[in-house]
C-alpha cells in the first residue's frame, strides 16, 4: 500500500465526510433545540436534490444561463427543502412537542409519502449535476497527484457551513435564543420569545442546510431513490457518535464515520458497514452521551 | 402460577377456540394472507409491545432481530437456495435460529443499554436499517440484495408446512404459547423488576437490583420472541431478502404495535391484523392504477 494510496483514500474519506456534515448538522440542529427526531430528514436531501435538479436542468440546456444553473439550482434546492421542512415543522410537528413517539411516526410518515411523491413526479432515473466550469475537472495535489477539484471544493464549504453555524450560534441574538431553547424552552417562553417561531426558523435551516447536501451529494455522485434511507441512517449514526446538539461534535462524527466508510470499503468490503457499527456501539459503551454530547441534567 | 383471573382465563379460552375455527368459516385466502399473517407478523409487534408497555423501551430493532432468525434459519435450511454451508433438518435450524434472535437481542439491549427513549429510537433504528444494508451488500452470507429463496419450513405429521391448515394452527399455536408467556413473564419477580425500571430506573437500582442486566435480560426475552416471529415470517414468504428486514418492514412493525396501543400485548395482534387488512385492500380502494 503506497502512500499515495493512502492519502487518497483518506482524502475520499475526508470529503465524504464533508458531505455528512453538512447533512447532519442540520438534523443535529433541529435535534437540538426541539428534541425533534427528524426521521424525515433524508427525505430533505431527496427533495434539496431532486427539485434543485428540475430547476437546473432547462437552465443547463439553454445557453444563455447555463453558467448559473448551478448556483440556481442550489439555491433552489436549499429553498424546496427549507419550505417543506418549514411546512412540517409547523402543520405536524409544533403540536406535538414533546411528544417524541408520535414525532417519530409522523415523520416516519412524511418520509415515505415525499419518498413516492418524488418517484411520481420525477420518475425513477439517476442523474446528476454538473458543477461550473471553475469547480469541475481535476486538479494537481502533492504526492496524490490528479483529484477532482469539486470533491476539494466540499470540504471548504463543509467548513464554511461549521464555521456560519458555529458564529451564527455564539455570536448573534437567534444563537443566544437558540443555545437557551436548548436549555430550558419553558422559561424562554416566559421571557417573551415566540417559541415557535424560533423552532420553525431552526426547522426551516436545519431542513435547508438537508437540501444544500442534496445538490452537493448528487453534483458529486448520481442520485437515485433510496439516498433518503441511507442519509437518515448516517445522520442518526454521526449524531449519536458525535453527541446531540453539537457542532463540533457533529463534524468528529462525520469525520469518524466517513472515513471508516471509506477505509472500511478498501479493507474489507463487504463488511464496511460492520465497521461503522463498531464505532457507534464503542462510543456508546465508553460515553454514552457521544463523543462531545453533554450530560442530560 | 396465576396468569390472569379465572373470568380472563375464559375468556382466553373463547378466543382461542374461535380462532381454532376460523378454518371452517374463512376460505384459504382469508386464512393465510390475512389471519396467518396478522399472527406471523403479530408475533414480531408482541416482542416490541412486551419492550415498550412492561420496560418502557420502544425498539426499533426487532424487525432486524426477527430477521436475524430468518436469515439463520434460511442459511441452514436443508431446501433453501442457495443451500448454506450447512445445511441441517429444521428440527435443529429453527430452534438454533431462534437461540441466535435471542443472542442478537441480548446485543442490541447491551448496545442500547444506557440510553432511553428518543436516543433508544434512535440508536435501534440505527441497528435495524445498519444490517439491512450489510445484509443486502454481504454475498458469502446473505446471498445480497436476492436474499435467500424457497425456505419452505419442514413437514408437520407428514404435510408440508406450507399447506393454508398446517401453516395457520402451526402460526396460532406459537402465537398464542408467546403470549402466553409473556402473561406468565410479567408477573414474575423479574417482569415486577421490569416494570419498577420503567416506573423509575434509579430507585429499581437504589432497591438494589441491577437495572442493565435486567434490561438487557428482557430484551433478549423479547429477541427470543421475535425470533419465533422471524421463522414463520421466513417460512410464509418462503425465503427472506434485505428489503423484506428493511426501514419500511421496521417501521411497518411498529405501526402495528402502535395501532395496537403499545399497552396490552393483545393489541399487537389486533394491530397487525388492521395492518394486514389494510395493506391487503387499501389498493384496491385507492391507487389501484400502481404496480
Amino acid at each position: 500500500m503506497s502512500l499515495q494510496f493512502i492519502l487518497t483514500v483518506t482524502l475520499n474519506g475526508l470529503t465524504l465526510a464533508s458531505l455528512y456534515f453538512i447533512v447532519a448538522c442540520g438534523f443535529s440542529l433541529i435535534f437540538g433545540l426541539m428534541r425533534t427526531v427528524n426521521m424525515a430528514h433524508g427525505s430533505l436531501y431527496m427533495v434539496g436534490a431532486y427539485v434543485g435538479f428540475a430547476v437546473y436542468d432547462p437552465l443547463y440546456a439553454s445557453s444563455a444561463w447555463a453558467s448559473q444553473a448551478w448556483l440556481i439550482g442550489i439555491v433552489a434546492g436549499i429553498g424546496a427543502a427549507a419550505l417543506v421542512g418549514l411546512i412540517m415543522q409547523v402543520a405536524f410537528l409544533g403540536w406535538m412537542q414533546g411528544q417524541e413517539l408520535r414525532q417519530a411516526l409522523v415523520t416516519i410518515g412524511l418520509s415515505i409519502i415525499i419518498a413516492d411523491q418524488i418517484l411520481a413526479t420525477f420518475g425513477g432515473n439517476p442523474f446528476r449535476f454538473f458543477a461550473p466550469d471553475m469547480l469541475f475537472g481535476p486538479v494537481e495535489v502533492p504526492i496524490i497527484g490528479r483529484y477532482p477539484v469539486f470533491r476539494l471544493f466540499q470540504v471548504i464549504l463543509a467548513i464554511a457551513v461549521g464555521v456560519g453555524l458555529w458564529l451564527l450560534l455564539n455570536k448573534t441574538k437567534l444563537g443566544i435564543i437558540v443555545r437557551a431553547g436548548v436549555d430550558d424552552r419553558q422559561m424562554l417562553a416566559a421571557c417573551g420569545i415566540n417559541v415557535p417561531l424560533v423552532a420553525a426558523t431552526v426547522f426551516a435551516l436545519g431542513a435547508g442546510l438537508a437540501g444544500l447536501g442534496g445538490v452537493i451529494g448528487a453534483t458529486a455522485q448520481p442520485m437515485s431513490l433510496g439516498v433518503d434511507v441511507r442519509f437518515l441512517l448516517m445522520s442518526l449514526v454521526v449524531v449519536i457518535v458525535g453527541g446531540m446538539g453539537s457542532i463540533g461534535g457533529t463534524a468528529l462524527g462525520a469525520l469518524l464515520i466517513g472515513l471508516a466508510e471509506q477505509w472500511g470499503q478498501v479493507l474489507f468490503p463487504t463488511y464496511s458497514v460492520i465497521l461503522t457499527f463498531v464505532i457507534m456501539a464503542t462510543v456508546l459503551a465508553v460515553w454514552p452521551q457521544g463523543l462531545l454530547g453533554r450530560k442530560p441534567t | 402460577m396465576i396468569v390472569m383471573s379465572t373470568r380472563r382465563w375464559v375468556m382466553t379460552g373463547i378466543g382461542i377456540a374461535f380462532l381454532m375455527t376460523l378454518p371452517l368459516l374463512l376460505p384459504n385466502f382469508w386464512l393465510v394472507n390475512i389471519f396467518g399473517r396478522a399472527l406471523v407478523y403479530g408475533i414480531v409487534a408482541l416482542s416490541l409491545t412486551f419492550l415498550a408497555h412492561y420496560g418502557g423501551f420502544v425498539s426499533l430493532a426487532q424487525t432486524m432481530i426477527a430477521g436475524v432468525a430468518g436469515y439463520s434459519v434460511a442459511m441452514m435450511a436443508p431446501t433453501a437456495i442457495p443451500l448454506g454451508d450447512v445445511a441441517l433438518p429444521y428440527a435443529l435450524a429453527i430452534p438454533l435460529a431462534v437461540l441466535a434472535a435471542s443472542f442478537a437481542g441480548a446485543v442490541v439491549g447491551l448496545i442500547a443499554v444506557n440510553t432511553r427513549e428518543i436516543y433508544l429510537l434512535m440508536i435501534t433504528l440505527a441497528l435495524a436499517v445498519g444490517f439491512s444494508l450489510f445484509a443486502q451488500s454481504n454475498i458469502t452470507w446473505f446471498n445480497g440484495y436476492e436474499g435467500i429463496r424457497n425456505v419452505v419450513g419442514p413437514e408437520i405429521f407428514g404435510r408440508p408446512f406450507r399447506t393454508p391448515l398446517v401453516f395457520y394452527y402451526t402460526a396460532l399455536i406459537v402465537a398464542v404459547l408467546l403470549y402466553l408467556l409473556v402473561l406468565y413473564v410479567v408477573r414474575t419477580p423479574f417482569g415486577l423488576v421490569l416494570q419498577a425500571i420503567r416506573d423509575s430506573d434509579r430507585r429499581t437500582a437504589a432497591i438494589g437490583f441491577h437495572v442493565g442486566l435486567h434490561r438487557v435480560a428482557s430484551f433478549a426475552l423479547a429477541g427470543f420472541i421475535a425470533g419465533w416471529g422471524g421463522v414463520l415470517i421466513t417460512f410464509y414468504n418462503i425465503g427472506i431478502t434485505p428489503s423484506s428486514i428493511g426501514l419500511w418492514a421496521t417501521v411497518g412493525v411498529l405501526i402495528m404495535a402502535v395501532i395496537g396501543g403499545l399497552g396490552h400485548p393483545l393489541g399487537a395482534f389486533i394491530g397487525a391484523l388492521i395492518f394486514a387488512m389494510m395493506d391487503t385492500f387499501a389498493s384496491s380502494i385507492i391507487g389501484h392504477d400502481r404496480a
